[in-house]
């Protein structure tokens, strides 16, 4: 019988099932960060059970760390306990740590495909809603919560509902300065905030064949913000490409191995799906959220929507986003005033997105009154980048360039803006408060985020570049 | 865990759809590894700007303050895996959260840790909260897990659907790392069949 790729690799990591019939599935790869690593130390502890695997857990500090440079445990006094109790517990549990000051740290779903440590058809599990990043190198990847950390912890076995399976095809050629972030953007806002729960979702589709793996990991990591459990794309030459020679990947003879074996990692012809969404790319422009939830999208080009114009289920909710982000219906979104940017988190933080950020800024400023940073997703990305000079195109024009962690994406770190400011950022929520006290984010592509911080309003990146803004 | 099986309490209509665990859970400035749960639950939405009480939200309504069931809408629990989005419900006492749906890693965190997540169909959630509202904390509703029914002043009883695997591992309060243990030989012969198979994926070594 045909198979989705997401049941060949489902059936793969069958353990067996619980006498309440949910399955038991291996997790290859777990990857734990401080808010709550330290949780599941102290529980196995008390327990008096190991760490099954620690062979195949890792562990990053992440949230909570500062980005100013020269930062210690210190420097943010919130995560200070939270550092240090994932530091010593990641030691006494034997678990490789990329702490604080590794060459290599960094954003979790950054840093784990980054340097290898998630594969093609692997499965993959962080105590982190966004943990399907790594769905853009073919991984199956499932957020959890604390306490499932502790049981993978444990067992190396996540209990798991087997999800419903979706395809979300994505036809046609991305325009200019399109990129992954305004195509997930649009899927989100056709969906729905909730249109993904309970299934995984294969992103398939001419438009994703063309798309760098960095894209793809864009995409996957939004999978989380429609509801969807899980989310990837079936790995491509472009994936061996990008993953041959990291720290953490096979090598020689087996490396081969392993190609042969990734190389039949694709749904079969005529494999059913639970659900199939198909979204045309072609006419796609730079999409940009006006709300205070992820689905809450319009074109660059477009207006706050009449609420007259939202299904009446949705209405109570934007009204409310209206309120919240001082905005009236009808409003154009392209020259909204902004008082702050923020380039970075497990979204939009990998080298091509900085790339593509500082390609708008070069040889321009960011206009007054307009706080603007870069915060690189890793150790990594952050040196690559300085090494063809991207923190002097960033620094010249502006902008803060950072330390790497998640910083201002939800503010863990003390990062956060002011009351009342309107923010454009790449991050993936623009939930009320989450980048500090009211203050209004708009969530949009790194292109779009750089153009606007020179514009110093929401700024259309097609028109800043073509002189007219 | 603590295990369920009937819960009575004051109900508190929430009734939103979306409600986010940055809204039930925020980050706040100061946190340590022992946080206090009980005053994170919807921490900035019970306060004004000036920091006092707002009295306007549910929970610090006087007739809601010890509202041990909540009522909300669709999609509960949406966003961040924080657990503490859970941990904070149950430090104010409440232990079963009633909703038209809720987001995946959400309710399974209410599963982990004893809490109640019960989906009613819509036309049966409007009937039940337009019922707590109307029953205005005046008092309380049962929530029966083992019966599968909430009751309540002057009004028919609602019954609910819940998978009979949940229902167990509520009322049986179980411990879930000890059941999958029972699993250890499952676990160690797959773990050797994947050396075969796809041996890259049993070892995870800096091989540079």
């Amino acid at each position: 019988m045909p198979r989705t790729l997401f049941d060949k690799i489902w059936d793969f990591h069958l353990v067996g099932q619980r006498a309440d019939g949910r399955d038991l599935l291996y997790i290859d790869r777990h990857v734990l960060h401080e808010l709550h690593a330290h949780h599941g130390f102290t529980q196995l502890e008390k327990q008096q059970r190991p760490v099954r695997r620690p062979d195949l857990t890792f562990s990053v500090q992440d949230h909570t760390v500062a980005t100013k440079p020269g930062r210690n445990d210190d420097t943010n006094p919130s995560g200070t306990a939270f550092i240090k109790a994932t530091r010593e517990g990641s030691r006494k549990n034997g678990i490789r740590l990329f702490d604080i000051d590794d060459p290599e740290q960094g954003i979790s779903h950054v840093v784990a495909p980054e340097v290898g440590i998630v594969l093609p058809g692997a499965t993959h599990a962080v105590p982190d809603s966004h943990a399907s990043t790594v769905g853009g190198v073919g991984a199956l990847a499932f957020g959890c919560g604390t306490t499932e950390m502790t049981h993978i912890l444990a067992t190396q076995v996540m209990v798991l509902k087997r999800p419903k399976r979706m395809r979300a095809r994505l036809d046609g050629r991305l325009g200019a300065h399109v990129s992954a972030k305004d195509v997930a953007l649009r899927l989100i806002a056709e969906l729905g905030v909730a249109g993904g729960r309970g299934y995984a979702v294969e992103y398939a589709g001419s438009a994703i064949a063309a798309m760098p793996i960095e894209q793809r990991m864009t995409l996957c990591n939004l999978n989380i913000e429609m509801g969807g459990r899980s989310g990837f794309v079936a790995p491509d030459e472009k994936t061996f490409a990008w993953l041959a020679g990291r720290p953490y990947t096979p090598k020689g003879a087996m490396w081969d191995r392993a190609l042969d074996y990734w190389r039949t990692l694709a749904t079969d012809d005529d494999a059913a799906f639970d659900r199939e969404v198909v979204l045309d790319c072609n006419a796609l422009e730079p999409q940009i959220t006006w709300g205070t939830d992820p689905s809450q999208v319009v074109g660059i080009s477009g207006r706050v929507p009449d609420p007259a114009a939202i299904d009446a289920n949705r209405r109570e909710a934007a009204e409310s986003a209206f309120a919240y982000m001082g905005l009236t219906p009808g409003t154009a979104l392209a020259g909204l005033p902004i008082d702050r940017v923020f380039i970075g988190s497990c979204t939009n933080s990998r080298l091509p997105d900085l790339e593509v950020a500082a390609a708008v800024v070069r040889g321009r400023r960011v206009a007054q009154g307009v706080s603007a940073m870069v915060v690189p997703g890793s150790s990594s990305v952050k040196r690559e980048a300085e090494a063809v000079g991207l923190d002097r195109v960033f620094r010249d024009a502006g902008f803060f360039w950072g330390e790497s962690g998640c910083s201002m994406c939800a503010g863990g770190n003390g990062d956060r803006g002011a009351p009342g400011e309107r923010c454009v950022s790449t991050t993936n929520r623009n939930f009320e408060n989450r980048q500090g006290a009211k203050v209004r984010t708009h969530l949009a592509s790194p292109a779009t985020a750089a153009a606007s911080a020179i514009a110093g309003r929401i700024a259309d990146v097609r028109q800043l570049l073509a002189g007219a803004a | 865990m603590q295990p369920f099986t009937s819960h009575t309490a004051i109900a508190a209509p929430l009734l939103k759809d979306n409600v986010n665990t940055d809204q039930i859970a925020p980050i706040l400035n100061t946190r340590s590894l022992r946080e206090d749960y009980k005053a994170m639950l919807f921490h900035r939405a019970r306060r004004r700007e000036d920091g006092s009480e707002d009295p306007d939200f549910v929970l610090n309504k006087p007739q809601f303050r010890s509202a041990g069931i909540l009522m909300t809408g669709n999609n509960f629990g949406a966003g961040s895996s924080r657990e503490s989005a859970v941990w904070s419900m149950l430090a104010n006492g409440i232990r079963a959260i009633v909703a038209k749906s809720f987001a995946d890693i959400y309710r399974e965190n209410c599963l982990q840790n004893g809490l109640l997540p019960i989906v009613l169909g819509a036309a049966e959630a409007d009937v039940f909260a337009a019922w707590v509202v109307a029953v205005n904390g005046a008092a309380p509703f049962t929530v029966d897990l083992i019966t599968q029914r909430i009751s309540g002043p002057a009004g028919a009883d609602i019954a609910f659907d819940i998978a009979p695997a949940d229902r167990t591992r509520l009322l049986e309060g179980l411990d879930d790392i000890g059941l999958t243990l029972k699993h250890m030989n499952e676990i160690a012969s797959w773990e050797q069949r994947a050396a075969a198979a796809q041996p890259w994926l049993q070892t995870a070594r800096d091989t540079r």
